[in-house]
């Protein structure tokens, strides 16, 4: 009887996290279409509901009831797989995300090295739908974006190693709480700039939306999809942003604290912080694909491996010795 | 513990079960994701033990990196084919090799375990103190980088050499490769890229040089 109470209240904990991310996913991709249309002096999607905010909801609906086709010559098993993979890593990781002190699913010790492997497997729902739809296109396209989420984790993954220098633990909640009286986009601004773009890239997001470079490869690895194994993938990826957004504002941010403790912003509850940041990391997301033009593939791999794996390797050397000079080397109660 | 035996129970079928799809599978796309499925079911048992550092570095190191570049070179080798051309056609060179490999590695099982089993204080592992309020990364960091660092660093060194050796194996410079020096492309300017020329009749210009 226990287990079952259990059971029933973690469910409904889950639900509570899993659909406030399904709408917020749905209304961030309006906020994008809208932003990528404003820059481009156009309006946008404007006609569903008010200011069009029902426009991803109608396009869900249109998804839902289109027909699902399996190519003949694809391996089924793995071509259903792969986008109901993509979507479950997507919202799976949001599981350690700390909106508030208290307002977490599960604050476990190891909670950045769960995001990073999480959004490391996240390569596989593309590999597979990829390699699964036995077809020229999506396979080129799921070759591509699988080489270059693997290059730029490795930079993610020393820049997590410098601000991890700073905290001395590995839980998100004291990642964030070590940033009481500093933000650490101030002292690792440059590492602020480098995690960002190489969370565009990791996200197949413009400039490095090659894997679906349209004018190449059709629509890359999701070529072959429709229906709503399509609007997975699509979810999925906008899932993977919104989780990239969270990560950049924890590490560098601040999280769920306010910018100065003082009167008039300490009043605000925390999870609106949090939100805010991670609208705010969105936001320049959408500007940046309505303002940059797409990358070449060798310039992608040429700045992933040859500028930003030795920038933030030296960073790392900076950021200890500083530390190490200093004393300031975290000694917390471990 | 009822719920931790069933989730125990479930994991190691799991593992176990991929493990020998890995081997049967005729597939070889099917059973590298076998073995990715055997790395997560053994990183979840790595988790349910209390080893929660362990778990995680098991997903990011082998399923986001090692797992990775297995499907790239299984998917793009076209293995399936290799196979029958190596091991069923007439000159098989691959077997023999294969076979002093495996009797090796088998060799150096037995004396591993036998030097174990007569000897089992070779490794001393009492002396080390188990904190049970710090956490798993933090007593792992503890013990790695004061009393086997020396052990830690040699691991590097030998992992950066594999890596080297890699290089040097696969490198080979090719000749009349046309490279962009991006310098070179930022730094022109008007003066430079545009100017203008008298072309004589019947000679036109030499572009290029």
């Amino acid at each position: 009887m226990d287990y079952l109470i259990t059971l029933i209240s973690e469910i409904y904990k889950i639900l509570f996290l899993v659909i406030p991310i399904l709408i917020s996913v749905a209304m961030i991709v309006w906020l994008d279409r809208r932003v990528w249309g404003l820059v481009q002096k156009r309006r946008g999607p404007n006609v569903v509901g008010p200011f069009g905010l029902f426009q991803t909801l109608a396009d869900a609906l249109k998804y839902i009831f289109k027909e699902i086709i399996i190519p003949a010559s694809a391996n089924k098993t793995i071509f259903i797989l792969a986008p109901i993979i993509t979507m479950t890593l997507a919202l799976v990781a949001w599981a350690v995300i700390p909106l508030s002190e208290t307002l977490v699913l599960s604050d476990i010790n190891v909670g950045i090295l769960y995001l990073f492997a999480i959004s490391s497997l996240g390569v596989y729902g593309i590999i597979m739908g990829g390699w699964a739809s036995n077809s020229k296109y999506p396979f080129l396209g799921a070759i591509r974006s699988a080489a270059q989420m693997v290059s730029y984790e490795v930079s993610i993954g020393i820049i997590i190693i410098n601000v991890l220098l700073c905290v001395g633990s590995l839980n998100l909640s004291d990642i964030v709480m070590a940033q009481k009286n500093l933000w650490y986009v101030i002292p690792l601004f440059p590492m602020f700039v480098v995690f960002f773009i190489s969370a565009l890239a990791e996200t197949n997001r413009p400039p490095f939306d090659l894997p679906e470079a349209e004018a190449e490869l059709v629509a890359g690895y999701q070529t072959e999809y429709s229906g709503m194994m399509y609007a997975m993938f699509w979810l999925g990826e906008y899932a993977n942003i919104l989780l990239m957004c969270a990560m950049g504002s924890i590490l560098f941010l601040g999280g769920w604290l306010p910018p100065l403790d003082i009167y008039p912003l300490n009043i605000v509850p925390a999870p609106f912080w949090m939100i805010f940041k991670i609208l705010f990391l969105f936001f320049l997301f959408a500007i940046i694909k309505a303002i940059v033009p797409r990358y070449r593939y060798d310039q992608l791999m040429r700045l992933g491996w040859k500028v930003f794996l030795p920038f933030s390797l030296v960073y790392v050397v900076l950021t200890a010795g500083f530390l190490l000079y200093f004393d300031k080397l975290p000694k917390g109660s471990f | 513990m009822l719920a931790h035996a069933i989730f125990f129970y479930f994991f190691s079928i799991l593992a176990i079960f991929s493990a020998l799809m890995v081997i049967t599978s005729r597939s070889t796309v099917n059973s590298v994701f076998f073995l990715i499925l055997d790395f997560i079911s053994v990183g979840c048992l790595f988790i349910m033990v209390g080893a929660e550092f362990l778990g995680m570095i098991l997903l990011i190191v082998y399923v986001g990196a090692v797992a990775v570049l297995f499907l790239f070179v299984v998917m793009m080798l076209n293995v399936a084919q290799q196979k029958q051309s190596w091991f069923v056609g007439q000159k098989s060179t691959h077997i023999p090799s294969g076979l002093i490999v495996s009797v090796l590695i088998l060799l150096e099982l037995l004396v591993v375990v036998g030097g174990w089993k007569y000897k089992e204080n070779i490794v001393t592992s009492s002396n080390l103190v188990i904190d049970r309020t710090s956490t798993n990364t933090h007593s792992i960091g503890n013990v790695m980088y004061t009393d086997y660092i020396l052990y830690f660093q040699l691991s590097g060194v030998i992992l950066l050499l594999s890596m080297i050796g890699a290089i040097i194996l696969t490198y080979r410079k090719r000749e009349n490769v046309k490279t962009q020096s991006y310098l070179k492309q930022i730094s022109r300017d008007k003066s430079s890229a545009v100017m203008l020329k008298d072309i004589e009749f019947n000679k036109g210009v030499k572009i290029d040089d």
